[in-house]
């Protein structure tokens, strides 16, 4: 087997390479982004965490109010979120939830138009598809390692190992929106003179929002998955406290703090969630 | 003046179209033609005019090449090989080499469609269905123009429901509607009525002439029923296999069938709409006076206990009786 294994392909070193030309060469990018998010990260937390606790609480339930106009789930997001600042998690929580609103905008932002760009073009799709399915697939520690060199340690480097993780999601439901919007409603358009923008924004786009919505859903949902991986790499948030429990291997903490996880997500799927009509 | 000529239009669908054209000139059938070069024949060298405010029912068995031959008029079908003529208002224009501009402009104001499943936004209401081409073309006072609409075709109390709430005939409605909106001259109708039960078809087809008589549109009408066509064509055109067999008015094609596909098809419907008192009179007069075009159905019950004169302009030419209807249906 010697013949096998004498000639390693290169892989490891390949990857290596790369990176390292990429901070060499490209860190007057990389610097600017970090300085960029850091600022606005930081300014957003600074609002999010302003008001008393029990004020923003309010502004959470009022925003469920708005979208779900359902007062079991406005009393069930006002007791999840009492439960976080009774179990003393207020700050990461807010850290955590600056995280992902801004990995979601990020997400979708970008997502969303690659995903209506493959539904129009099935050979992008098919090109783009094994890129996709390795960004969820290829482990994210593995990616972490280069995010560090890039960004250092802190909220940014959490933040894009978020993004690469989450984008496929809601590109991969875009496309499936818009590209399932049946052919009949596409002909109607064109037989009275529709413009490509006009089939894109009337019938397109309403056709694939509830997917798109899902997608936002699922982008929330997966960003908050990565806290933990995020809080490795030094971003605040709930993750700190789990990576911090492990290491001490205090099991009370453990729990605590993936609870509170666990109670945020629901309180933000409940809050989002958009309901499919039949 | 037309509204619409077909001329030696031929479609085919399939990756390499123009390589099958020399095969179907060759007067080769689609299985042929698809064995041969992989292409499928839609329709081949039809020529048609179609005459301003007229209804034109193309019909055929599926397969036949009538709703192909229909999209065509507002390309939602491309023609491979020659022309399809619409009138703008001031001349004719070629639908298969006008660009995509002038396409989109015949489009919003020139030619609408009604489409056999309906092809409305679901998400929609129906006053927002109704203006969608208006929307399209940019139409800012489109409000007034969709009540109207919407009061011609009997939806005014709906306006505000989602189309998803109508029943298929309401929905329809809203379709009808849709193309109407627009003032489009010329409409084009696939099948509009085939997926509608029975008794909602036959008042769809009843108040599509109502609307038709003060309206005047040039309406092409697809439709497989030879019921249909014959109710509503001022002409059919038969297609069979992608070339159409016989056009002409519903009297030509019931008395004189080109050939045994037009047999068949007009063997299996209800003569009575179709034949008149000039069909079936014998030489002879008396009873009361009837105008030689008038379809028999329309006075069948009297001819139960009489017999009646038929004249034209005024002269008596003949009479029709029991008798005489009989024998000529059994002819």
């Amino acid at each position: 087997m010697d013949w096998l294994t004498d000639s390693k392909i290169p892989v490891g070193k390949t990857g290596k390479t790369i990176f390292e030309w990429l901070r060499d060469n490209g860190s007057w990018f990389f610097e600017t982004v970090e300085n960029v998010l850091d600022w606005v990260i930081e300014l957003t937390l600074t609002i999010l965490q302003f008001p008393h606790p029990l004020v923003m609480i309010a502004i959470f339930v009022a925003i469920t109010w708005v979208i779900q106009k359902s007062w079991k789930t406005c009393v069930f997001v006002a007791l999840g979120l009492l439960f976080v600042v009774n179990q003393g998690y207020w700050d990461e929580t807010t850290e955590s939830l600056t995280l992902i609103l801004f990995a979601c905008l990020t997400c979708m932002a970008i997502g969303v138009p690659i995903g209506i760009a493959a539904a129009h073009r099935p050979k992008l799709y098919r090109a783009i598809s094994p890129v996709l399915d390795l960004m969820q697939t290829l482990p994210t520690f593995v990616y972490l390692i280069p995010m560090i060199v890039f960004f250092g340690i802190g909220m940014v480097p959490g933040l894009v190992a978020t993004v690469i993780f989450v984008l496929p999601a809601p590109i991969r439901l875009t496309h499936l929106g818009v590209s399932s919007t049946p052919k009949a409603l596409l002909e109607a358009a064109d037989a009275f003179g529709a413009t490509p923008q006009q089939k894109l924004w009337k019938v397109e786009l309403p056709y694939a929002l509830p997917q798109i919505m899902t997608g936002l859903n699922q982008t929330i949902m997966l960003s908050l998955s990565m806290v933990v991986i995020a809080g490795l790499v030094g971003a605040d948030g709930l993750g700190v406290p789990v990576v911090r429990a492990l290491q001490q291997v205090n099991a009370a903490k453990g729990f605590e703090s993936g609870l509170v996880i666990v109670v945020v997500a629901i309180v933000l799927d409940r809050m989002l969630r958009v309901e499919q009509k039949s | 003046m037309s509204a619409v000529i077909f001329d030696n239009v031929s479609i085919m669908f399939g990756d390499k179209p123009k390589t099958a054209l020399p095969h179907a000139d060759q007067g080769m059938n689609r299985a042929e033609i698809q064995e041969q070069t992989g292409q499928v024949l839609g329709v081949h060298n039809c020529s048609l005019e179609v005459q301003e405010g007229e209804i034109l029912v193309l019909m055929g068995l599926s397969g036949s090449g009538k709703s192909t031959l229909l999209r065509s008029v507002n390309g939602l079908n491309p023609v491979v090989r020659g022309a399809v003529r619409v009138n703008d208002g001031d001349d004719m224009v070629d639908v298969v080499s006008c660009g995509k501009q002038k396409l989109r402009e015949i489009r919003q104001s020139r030619v609408a469609m009604v489409f056999q499943q309906f092809g409305l936004l679901p998400w929609r209401s129906v006053a927002e269905n109704v203006g969608f081409g208006l929307e399209l073309a940019g139409d800012a006072g489109r409000a007034d123009k969709v009540k109207t609409q919407l009061e011609l075709v009997g939806l005014k109390d709906w306006a505000d429901r989602k189309v998803g709430e109508l029943s298929g005939g309401m929905q329809q409605r809203v379709g009808l509607a849709r193309a109407f909106a627009t003032q489009a001259p010329i409409l084009l109708m696939d099948e509009p009525f085939s997926a509608l039960d029975p008794l909602i078809r036959n008042r769809l087809q009843d108040e599509l002439l109502d609307l038709q008589r003060d309206l005047k549109r040039t309406i092409i009408f697809v439709s497989h029923d030879l019921d249909e066509a014959f109710k509503l064509g001022n002409r059919i055109a038969i297609l069979e296999g992608g070339r159409i067999v016989q056009c002409g008015t519903p009297r030509e094609i019931f008395s004189s069938p080109a050939d045994d596909y037009v047999a068949d098809f007009v063997a299996n419907m209800n003569p009575l709409g179709v034949l008149t008192a000039r069909d079936a009179m014998e030489p002879g007069s008396g009873g009361d006076e009837i105008e030689a075009e008038t379809p028999i159905r329309d006075f069948m019950a009297r001819l139960k206990d009489e017999t009646l004169s038929v004249t034209e302009n005024g002269q008596t030419i003949g009479q029709i009786s029991a008798q005489s209807v009989v024998a000529r249906l059994s002819a």
